[in-house]
């Protein structure tokens, strides 16, 4: 079997003199996001919003939505919302969250069980009462701030803060576009939403790290190259084991998001996209602003002479 | 590099040979299952209600309604100390967590605050003015909150018990709040019912002296109180004075009433019930008694004759229904205080059977496109990569099932990331190893310093990944929290994988044929 060389290993693309194109791209992106969530707003399930959300699915033949919307309606409990979920026979319910703390939520569900009668079978059924739902937006805030921090911390540890503050920047890019595109296509915003957030944020960094590494190895290699040039290498050299390991990641989500049921479906997307503009951040936000850091050679030549393992055993390779 | 010690091969040797073990009883169909020999490892991976179908409840208890309750005991004896000693008072009554007395006579007032003192000499007593104060400590409210949480998790248990729902997980959230997770159920409705009710049952006599409408103009008299009745909504007045409480029964069982077959509640007290029961009714014949449950007065018969055995029924227009859940209500107690339902999450079992089926085929589909394209791009150690990558996915199985961690949708698809993120690790060391070559290196040596090259980079990686799952772990919640042990798992035996076990054939295949070119 011959291998494929997917990337020329003599790929040479100038990504850092594009960066002024990339950095009016990013920027463009990021303001469409943020307008988006301001204007649009987020469209937040119940997790966050409290309310309640029930699946149903009609035991004779397709579901007649518009009678079912009839007999909620019926019911005055403010916005109901239904929807075909999947299949014609599957309708979910989102109904908003009702005046009067957690007993109403509990008196809602009951009337509408008691509306909808015995034709239907729950799949599924949902109510998060308004304390809680304030609880796990909350606690998703946290958490994603958190991970950001962690996340920084760990980079400077690990390498110089200039660093730390180019991968912390790509990761603010990455959450900012995955939030901006939910609120762009109208995605429900819930809990796994977070998961998936916070997922990429993980795996955005990760992109990030194996260029960092590759750009701290050449700069001990190499240290009178002009950085715009070790940077523009770095990435090059790394740039087939970037896109393979996206590709392949891509490939299993893709499974997911076909097959993976309708539950997942928007947790799918959200990971797709992530792991697409993860990897675009990596390359091409992330590196690139490491030029404007101040990498000059005083910082550079004390990461040359930081614990060095890899120089000693370099081959030279010039 | 190109010697791959003995004690690593067979680590590595155990490592896979014991995923496949506790990874095997999820692949066994039931039947099959429960005949295996008891030394094989059994256990399948426990999944979440998300998957296997079942309710979530997390309810709060109404703690301060404990307090409250308690504070009314003191205003109680408060009022009795008082009177006893004939000391003038007013504006005696509670508040969040003290009571309060004005005393207006100076002279009486330093031995009110004695008197008062001894109604809870474990509170904090004050003088302000002409005002005294009992207040209970933080550490008397939180030690009745706690125990009142743990009291409610004991009744839900026992009548959760009743219903016979299986394997119930039941457990203490925070300072006052109860998960409560059922396995099976699709229909939460019963048990929701069944828990919502505090089912306090009392035997009060009724207030013949006064009259209701009195009362229902306002002028309630002392020691009585006005409730309304279970049907019909007229109200009655009881005695606030309990003759015998709910707690003094040891059974209760539906049944029909032997005249006119209606459904009855029949119950049975304690010696110390009987007791009192008997001393009531005898005391009181031909005056009318209420039975009241939760505020409410089921019903309020007349008492015939002395009951002097212990044992009484309750009737009311029952449905059948009714009288088995209040019988299941009586014999498992009283609740300490009321309880709020604040997120409910029920998944039927259809649902839950189709997830697991989809994320069965987005799994097996996911494997399939990554093998065959790491077949292609990278030829023979593509392969030895892709062999790693299943044997990675039994010891994640295997642990899951191992560490009985709980395998929910989210989870599913943090598995289905790491079919993707898990060939990263070989990715980056082929890559690598391509560079060696390309600068000039002989195979072996390319491959060593493919290796330790590229291994800070993989821990770095994988660490970053490692710590978003860690704080997804601490923050999320339920199906969340699956989807973050997942993947932490994953990451770990993804590393393990494909740096041990891809090396193994890797090196072997070297040692096997020397070759002079790399197939990468």
């Amino acid at each position: 079997m011959k291998p494929l060389n997917l990337i020329p290993a003599d790929a040479n693309f100038g990504f850092i003199a594009r960066r002024k194109l990339f950095f009016a791209v990013s920027a463009l992106l990021i303001a469409i996001s943020v307008a988006m969530v301001f204007t649009k707003g987020l469209n937040f399930g119940i997790d966050f919003k409290g309310g309640i959300l029930i699946e149903v699915r009609t035991e004779d033949g397709p579901a007649n939505i518009a009678d079912m919307r009839a007999r909620l309606g019926a019911l005055n409990l403010g916005d109901v919302a239904l929807q075909e979920f999947g299949e014609p026979t599957d309708v979910l319910i989102r109904i908003q969250r009702q005046d009067g703390g957690e007993e109403a939520q509990q008196q809602a569900v009951n009337a509408v069980k008691s509306s909808l009668g015995d034709k239907v079978s729950y799949r599924r059924t949902e109510f998060v009462g308004p304390q809680v739902s304030a609880e796990l937006l909350q606690d998703g805030i946290m958490a994603v701030s958190l991970a950001i921090m962690a996340i920084l911390v760990y980079i400077w540890f690990r390498f110089e803060w200039q660093f730390g503050v180019g991968a912390v920047m790509a990761l603010l890019h990455d959450v900012t576009a995955t939030i901006g595109i939910f609120a762009l296509l109208g995605l429900e915003f819930n809990l796994t939403t977070v998961a998936a957030v916070l997922t990429i944020a993980g795996y955005s960094i990760n992109d990030t790290v194996v260029v960092f590494d590759r750009v701290r190895e050449n700069l001990r290699k190499y240290k009178t190259m002009p950085l715009d040039e070790l940077l523009n290498q770095s990435i090059n050299e790394t740039l087939s084991r970037t896109i393979i390991t996206s590709f392949t990641t891509v490939l299993a989500l893709l499974a997911l998001f076909f097959l993976g049921g309708k539950v997942i479906h928007d947790f799918s997307f959200a990971m797709i996209w992530g792991v697409v503009i993860g990897t675009y951040s990596s390359i091409c936000v992330a590196v690139p602003l490491l030029l404007y850091f101040g990498l000059d050679d005083q910082a550079r030549s004390s990461i040359a002479d930081g614990a060095d393992d890899d120089a000693e055993t370099a081959p030279g390779r010039q | 590099m190109i010697n791959y010690p003995t004690w690593k091969k067979v680590l590595v040797g155990i490592v896979c040979l014991l995923g496949i073990l506790f990874a095997a009883p999820n692949f066994v169909p039931q039947d099959i299952h429960k005949q295996l020999p008891d030394w094989l490892p059994a256990k399948q991976v426990n999944l979440g209600l998300d998957l296997r179908g079942g309710s979530h409840l997390l309810l709060e208890v109404e703690v301060q309604a404990v307090i409250d309750e308690y504070l009314e005991t003191m205003v109680d004896s408060a009022r009795a100390e008082l009177r006893g000693a004939r000391i003038k008072y007013r504006a005696l009554g509670k508040q969040q967590s003290s009571i309060g007395v004005t005393i207006p006579d100076a002279a009486e007032r330093d031995q009110a605050y004695d008197l008062l003192r001894k109604v809870d000499n474990t509170a904090s007593a004050s003088i302000d003015g002409d005002r005294v104060t009992i207040t209970m400590t933080d550490q008397q409210i939180l030690q009745r909150k706690l125990s009142a949480v743990q009291q409610s998790i004991e009744i839900i248990r026992r009548r959760i018990d009743e219903t016979g729902v299986r394997e119930p997980t039941i457990q203490r959230q925070g300072d006052d709040r109860v998960i409560v997770q059922l396995p099976g159920i699709d229909d939460p409705e019963r048990v929701k019912r069944l828990i919502g009710k505090t089912a306090k049952l009392a035997f009060q006599m009724v207030d013949v002296e006064n009259s209701v409408e009195e009362a229902m103009a306002g002028r309630v008299p002392p020691g009585s109180v006005l409730l309304p009745m279970l049907e019909g909504g007229n109200y009655i007045l009881i005695k606030k004075r309990v003759a015998v409480s709910g707690e003094n029964l040891v059974d209760a069982q539906p049944g029909f009433d032997s005249r006119d077959s209606q459904p009855v509640v029949s119950f049975r007290f304690d010696t110390l019930g009987a007791r009192k029961f008997g001393k009531v009714t005898t005391e009181n014949v031909k005056r009318p008694f209420a039975i009241v449950l939760d505020g409410k007065v089921i019903s309020a018969p007349v008492i015939q004759e002395p009951i002097l055995g212990g044992s009484g029924q309750i009737s009311g227009r029952f449905s059948v229904q009714e009288t088995n859940d209040l019988a299941l209500l009586l014999r498992a107690g009283a609740l300490p205080a009321p309880l709020t339902i604040l997120e409910e999450r029920t998944v039927g079992p259809g649902l839950g059977a189709d997830s697991i089926a989809a994320g069965e085929i987005a799994s097996i589909v996911g494997l399939i496109a990554v093998v065959i394209f790491m077949a292609i791009a990278y030829g023979r150690f593509g392969i030895y990569a892709n062999i790693a990558l299943t044997m990675n996915i039994f010891i994640l199985l295997g642990a899951l099932s191992v560490l009985q961690a709980t395998l929910t949708l989210p989870g599913i698809a943090g598995i289905v990331l790491t079919i993707g993120m898990a060939v990263d690790a070989n990715v980056l060391v082929f890559e690598r190893i391509r560079e060696e070559v390309r600068s000039g290196r002989t195979p072996i040596s390319a491959i060593d310093a493919g290796y330790s090259r590229a291994m800070t980079t993989i821990i770095d990686s994988n660490l970053t990944t490692l710590i978003a799952a860690v704080l997804l772990y601490t923050f999320g919640s339920g199906p969340v929290r699956g989807f973050s042990v997942t993947l932490a798992i994953g990451i770990v035996t993804s590393m393990f994988t494909a740096i041990m076990l891809t090396r193994l054939f890797v090196v072997t295949w070297l040692r096997k044929n020397r070759p002079t070119e790399l197939p990468l």
